[in-house]
């Protein structure tokens, strides 16, 4: 029976052991906390002041002037930059999410345990090479005596201007962004739960339909974030553009590279810096908001 | 995947929650591997003096550099940059003492030396005799009739053309970038200065870098009328390969640095200067103000300069250049005749300074009425057009 006592001496067992588990969780989760502070937060607010420094004799200088943000906010060039940057990373992030989608599927329901754990194996080791590298490989490809256009010359067609354009410029982003993309949506779906499908079936559903009505939706929140991490990686690639479009027209990352190149123009370069965050950070948001609000919905 | 998920679609599943065992275990882990580093051996070339070099890319090729390393047990380290706005922008930047020796083309020595970047040197020192007479005294590299550096490398340009989809009588005028036979082909060096430099002759200015407004006004509608027939814009490792690779057709503003060692290794590539002239450009080597070894620093010059830098210089593995000490004439034909003959430094035949002397030649400068971001904004533009 619980007496006074030992109600007393329980509680303050329970408080120590309270006291404990807090102290073991803040020591875990502090070392992350301070890294974001040191080397995001911090090198981030940097980032915003040196937008409003000025650069004289090509010497960076602290000060307080807004003629960087004008500068960049109305000039043509970074406009057509900016909206151009935003459609090839949003087209990016939907061809990466449709063609992922049917590797995604098979790795994660029509394969074995071995196979799976191969199949992500080889999705994880171009990682180990040089992106860069990848990058130049595709030029073989793609270039007026590549691969591409040697085999369309041996049925007579062709040749094709294909490097330069926003077409290769896109397969240079889904280099960077499909292994990774593939990899999310596996782990979103093998997360599903099976008997949610089965009973689809069960009730007369189509294995299409199962899939638009039912796998879909419950693996929501993987494949937006999916969707969100190539945005991201394409939004601020700068190899792609450079070595395959070469830069016609430039992104928003060649724009950046090319205010620094052109006289230290270090401040007018963090302002591009810092709208590519901004936009990242809404879209993020949005893209969250848009994955965990219908959860949130549905559950309550 | 393993029992343990919990099936409702959130990837977090997968982030599975260690034990204090599991945390203490890394943590040793980490500050193992953090105590090793400081017991790991030096590497073998940081025992010696280094002697930090500001260049383009390639200057601290071992193919050049190994003779002066070897005789007097340094490293030559570089730090390397693309664009003379690119080299004033690192040294503005970096901490005095940052570099030894920079090599800058000529029409930024001036502004090194007014940004007290650079010791005046004394002619003395370096072996101008041996040098041709139009190199003695270069323009540019004296100033207010004192020394600040030393010419080492220098080239023409104009156009770099694909020799099997341009025949020589095409590229005779620098007309030939607005051909429909080169739609959509046309490259460009990414870097203003001399894309826009050729383009000025093009439009009749000599000189092409001093100019009044309405000429300037003249030369970026010119300028934005080649954007239909640009294929891209390069940087310095991806004009060789666009060239290569075919992407492009033909590029103004560069030269025998880029067609040269594509030549060399059967790309059918060559370059011209047209009937409308081409920019000279020149590498020249400087002492660093706050260098720690200036006597170091002098030695590399030194060397550089003597026949047996300039033969290896021009050589360079990442682009070849003409070299202005006759001394150094002699020894690469005497060694490397077939090189000297591909780099038109023979004594017998027509050769580079022949085309000095024909006057088509206008050193490259910086702007002079407007000022280096008016030129560059117009770059810019043009690219995003």
């Amino acid at each position: 029976m619980a007496t006074p006592a030992r109600c007393l001496s329980m509680t303050a067992s329970g408080r120590s052991k309270s006291a404990a588990s807090l102290a073991f969780n803040l020591s875990w989760v502090t070392p992350p906390l301070l890294w974001q502070l040191l080397f995001f937060l911090v090198p981030l607010g940097f980032l915003v002041a040196v937008t409003f420094w000025s650069v004289r004799s090509f010497r960076l200088t602290p000060d307080f002037v807004l003629a960087n943000w004008s500068h960049i906010l109305t000039a043509g060039f970074f406009r057509s930059a900016y909206v151009y940057t935003f459609a090839l990373a949003a087209l990016t992030a939907v061809l990466a999410s449709v063609v992922a989608f049917p590797a995604a599927y098979t790795m994660a329901f029509k394969v074995g345990p071995g196979s799976r754990r191969f199949l992500i194996f080889l999705l994880v080791v171009p990682f180990f090479t040089s992106y860069p590298v990848r990058i130049y490989s595709w030029q073989v490809v793609f270039s007026p005596f590549g691969i591409v256009n040697k085999l369309l010359g041996l049925m007579s067609l062709g040749p094709l201007n294909l490097l330069n354009t926003p077409w290769v410029t896109i397969v240079g982003y889904l280099t960077l962004a499909l292994p990774l993309v593939i990899l999310l949506q596996t782990f979103a779906l093998a997360n599903v739960d099976r008997t949610l499908v089965e009973a689809a079936k069960n009730l007369g559903c189509s294995p299409l339909r199962a899939v638009i009505t039912v796998l879909i939706p419950a693996a929501r929140v993987g494949l937006i974030v999916a969707a969100a991490f190539a945005f991201v990686l394409a939004f601020g690639d700068y190899i792609s553009p450079l070595l395959l479009g070469g830069s016609k027209p430039p992104t928003l990352s060649v724009l950046l590279a090319d205010q620094v190149k052109s006289g230290n123009h270090w401040p007018r370069a963090a302002v591009i810096a810092v709208v590519m965050v901004l936009t990242l950070m809404t879209i993020l948001l949005i893209m969250l908001g848009v994955a965990y609000g219908q959860g949130r919905r549905r559950t309550s | 995947m393993n029992d343990n998920w919990r099936p409702n679609g959130d990837f977090r599943a997968l982030l599975s929650r260690p034990n204090r065992r599991q945390l203490i275990r890394g943590t040793g882990a980490v500050a193992g591997a953090a105590a090793l580093s400081g017991v790991m051996p030096a590497p073998s070339w940081a025992e010696g003096e280094t002697l930090n070099l500001l260049s383009w890319p390639g200057h601290g090729d071992a193919a050049v550099v190994k003779p002066f390393e070897d005789k007097y047990h340094v490293k030559v380290v570089a730090k390397e940059y693309v664009g003379g706005e690119a080299m004033l922008a690192l040294i503005n930047q970096s901490p005095p003492g940052s570099y030894d020796v920079v090599l800058a083309d000529a029409e930024y020595v001036g502004m090194l030396r007014d940004g007290g970047f650079i010791e005046q040197l004394n002619p003395a020192d370096y072996p101008f005799g041996d040098f041709w007479p139009e190199f003695q005294k270069f323009e540019g590299h004296w100033l207010d009739g004192k020394l600040y550096s030393v010419i080492t490398r220098f080239g023409y340009l104009g156009l770099a053309y694909r020799t099997d989809m341009l025949s020589d009588d095409d590229v005779k005028s620098y007309k030939i970038l607005w051909d429909p036979k080169v739609k959509g082909k046309v490259g460009f060096f990414d870097w203003y200065l001399p894309s826009m430099g050729c383009l000025s002759l093009y439009s009749g200015n000599k000189p092409p870098f001093d100019i009044t407004d309405a000429a300037f006004a003249k030369l970026k509608q010119t300028l934005f009328s080649l954007k239909p027939e640009s294929a891209g814009f390069y940087p310095m490792a991806a004009v060789f390969s666009s060239l290569t690779n075919g992407t492009t057709a033909v590029i103004p503003g560069v030269g025998d640095w880029v067609a040269l060692l594509l030549a060399k290794n059967g790309v059918p590539v060559s370059a011209t200067v047209p009937a409308e002239g081409g920019l000279q450009w020149t590498e020249s080597l400087s002492i660093c103000s706050s260098s720690p070894k200036k006597d170091l620093a002098k030695a590399f010059i030194q060397y550089m300069a003597s026949p047996e830098g300039q033969v290896r210089t021009g050589r360079l593995p990442a682009y070849w250049a003409s070299i202005p000490s006759k001394a150094g004439w002699q020894k690469m034909n005497a060694e490397f005749p077939a090189d000297a003959k591909t780099l038109r430094h023979t004594f017998s035949e027509r050769n580079v300074m022949d085309e000095y002397k024909e006057g088509k030649i206008f050193i490259r400068k910086t702007p002079v009425k407007q000022s280096i971001e008016t030129w560059n904004e117009a770059w810019t533009e043009f690219k995003s057009l």
